[in-house]
């Protein structure tokens, strides 16, 4: 029903768009991690997949890896444990609240990430206001230097800003329940509890899959959190792309890295979109 | 949406873990406010010498303001290229059918999911590749394709809002598909493109991983800051921070109210993804 003309114009210009600043630019990021630097310092066109064996080779990029899916995981538990609930009752038992408590935590959502990780810097710093106030009350005497710079300020901080991009999907399918089965269980003598079990929980388990999702993924990218309050033993894998990008110049090195992370994120969304579908399905 | 059936009341103690929840989402940014007014420094508790110095102080401060400045260009350019491409994208995704349309969406929706380090690296890869030098430019192109993602999700929800039947009535009375859109699409979508403007324009001056790698000589705001905390923070940090987020938070309350607005024209139809977030995707 539409013209050759019109169907044209509107996929054309995004398309070519995208073609040319996402498409390409990915095949370089492909082409650059089989290529390698000269000891000179000069990146040098000879394919080859050095760059993928040296990553399986040295143990400290897999330990890192590790490290960043652990952090990453950590990250996911936390949101989905604040996030659910939260998502519960705002569908379930907030009344005519719902449209302000919702919009409490699309503001989170949206507003600088910077600002908020900053925000933590000076909550968990060595002179910052969490170990201020612990001496103010006299429960500890020297500022507790874990706070910050280590991989639990990074998982406190990425909690707190991927719980609302956690919480959201889950929201969304909980709405979607119709309410005629939540209330056709009461009727027929279900418990709230195993109602909540038998009827909500599963119905809501593709939200569960899409918010996991959101938090592990970008959690697992980050690399900003880990230089703001997780020093060295709170390094994340795109740190280390960065600094090969950067003063260890080795951009071939980081591509591959950069490429393995891709892979892998593009393979959690295929996966997580199959089950969310199956999940709907059934 | 699901008017109807809400529990009768909440239990006391999922009441009280929502609340604790909000307290975690809320307790970083009431601790930054608060400090942005503290005459003795970041941290240490509790706050004292309540002052406006550091306010003064950031009014004076002529680089900050540079950044400012930069930070609005980039996001006015950013707005128009992801809305200009955003709304040929969306009209092709939810008017049109296409061969390879399901590949088109994925990878218009790629820099939603796919963490910001990616979408930098490969950009920067490009820009290197055709021999580009880094400036405001490059940001602004980052910017613009990485927010295209969003600009369709929001067009897509915006479209899906609308009444056909004018359009069709349009079609009807011999109007081709170009004039039907002049004339009848595009006015009726204005909201929704106000609003998705809006949330873009928030997102690309709070924007700082993609940034972080197309960054030139001149700055945009929230690098500015990033190279200001690895000299050390000061309040006026806070400062800077509490008036980015009262902008930011504005604005997010204001392209929500305008998107709510469009709701009540039509139930939502099936979403761009399933279990989609408000104006995110897996």
């Amino acid at each position: 029903m539409y013209s050759r003309a019109y169907k044209a114009s509107v996929t054309i210009p995004p398309l070519l768009w995208v073609t040319v600043f996402l498409l390409i630019p990915y095949a370089i990021l492909f082409c650059y991690s089989f290529w390698s630097v000269s000891p000179a310092q000069v990146i040098v066109h000879n394919w080859n997949l050095q760059d993928y064996l040296q990553l399986a080779r040295n143990p400290i990029y897999v330990h890192v890896l590790l490290r960043s899916m652990r952090i990453a995981a950590s990250v996911t538990v936390f949101a989905l444990l604040l996030g659910y609930p939260l998502a519960y009752y705002l569908s379930f038992h907030a009344a005519k609240r719902k449209d302000l408590l919702y919009q409490l935590v699309i503001i989170p959502l949206w507003a600088s990430y910077l600002v908020r990780g900053y925000a933590w810097k000076t909550i968990l710093g060595s002179d910052g206001v969490l170990n201020g106030f612990l001496q103010y009350l006299h429960i500890t005497h020297k500022p507790v230097a874990f706070f910050l710079y280590s991989p639990f300020a990074v998982v406190i901080t990425l909690t707190h800003i991927y719980t609302p991009f956690t919480l959201l999907p889950i929201y969304a399918s909980l709405e979607h329940i119709p309410r005629n089965l939540v209330e056709a269980s009461h009727d027929l003598g279900s418990s709230p509890w195993s109602t909540f079990r038998r009827v909500i929980l599963p119905l809501s388990l593709p939200g569960v899959l899409a918010g996991a999702t959101f938090a592990f993924v970008l959690t697992l990218g980050d690399f900003l959190a880990p230089l703001l309050v997780g020093g060295p033993s709170g390094i994340m894998i795109s740190n280390v792309v960065v600094s090969l990008f950067g003063a260890a110049y080795n951009w071939p090195l980081g591509a591959a890295i950069s490429f393995c992370m891709m892979l892998l994120v593009v393979t959690l969304l295929f996966i997580t979109e199959r089950l969310e579908k199956r999940l709907a399905v059934s | 949406m699901n008017g109807g059936f809400q529990s009768p009341r909440a239990p006391l103690l999922l009441s009280i873990y929502a609340s604790l929840v909000y307290a975690f989402l809320y307790f970083p940014i009431v601790v930054l406010v608060v400090y942005s007014f503290n005459g003795s420094g970041v941290g240490g508790f509790p706050p004292a010498h309540w002052t406006l110095d550091w306010y003064r102080q950031l009014f004076g401060d002529g680089a900050l303001w540079e950044a400012v400045w930069n930070s609005v260009i980039v996001a006015v350019v950013a707005v128009t290229i992801a809305l200009g491409l955003g709304l040929p994208a969306a009209l092709a995704l939810e008017r049109t059918n296409f061969p390879g349309k399901a590949l088109f969406r994925r990878l218009v929706l790629l820099p939603l999911i796919l963490p910001g380090i990616i979408t930098g690296l490969s950009l920067l890869m490009l820009f290197v590749a055709v021999g580009m030098k880094l400036s405001l430019v490059t940001i602004t192109l980052g910017h613009g394709t990485a927010l295209i993602s969003v600009a369709t999700t929001e067009i897509f929800a915006g479209l899906q809002k609308l009444e056909r039947a004018q359009e069709e009535a349009s079609l009807d009375l011999g109007a081709n598909h170009w004039k039907t859109f002049w004339r009848v699409t595009f006015p009726n979508l204005r909201v929704a493109l106000i609003a998705a403007g809006l949330l873009i324009f928030t997102l690309s001056l709070d924007e700082i991983a993609v940034s972080f790698f197309l960054i030139g000589r001149a700055n945009t705001l929230p690098l500015e800051i990033w190279s200001r905390l690895r000299r050390g923070i000061t309040p006026e940090i806070n400062a800077i921070s509490t008036l980015i987020l009262v902008f930011s938070i504005a604005m997010i309350l204001l392209w929500y109210r305008l998107r709510t607005r469009l709701q009540h024209a039509e139930e939502a139809r099936a979403p761009l993804v399933p279990a989609s977030i408000e104006g995110e995707t897996a």
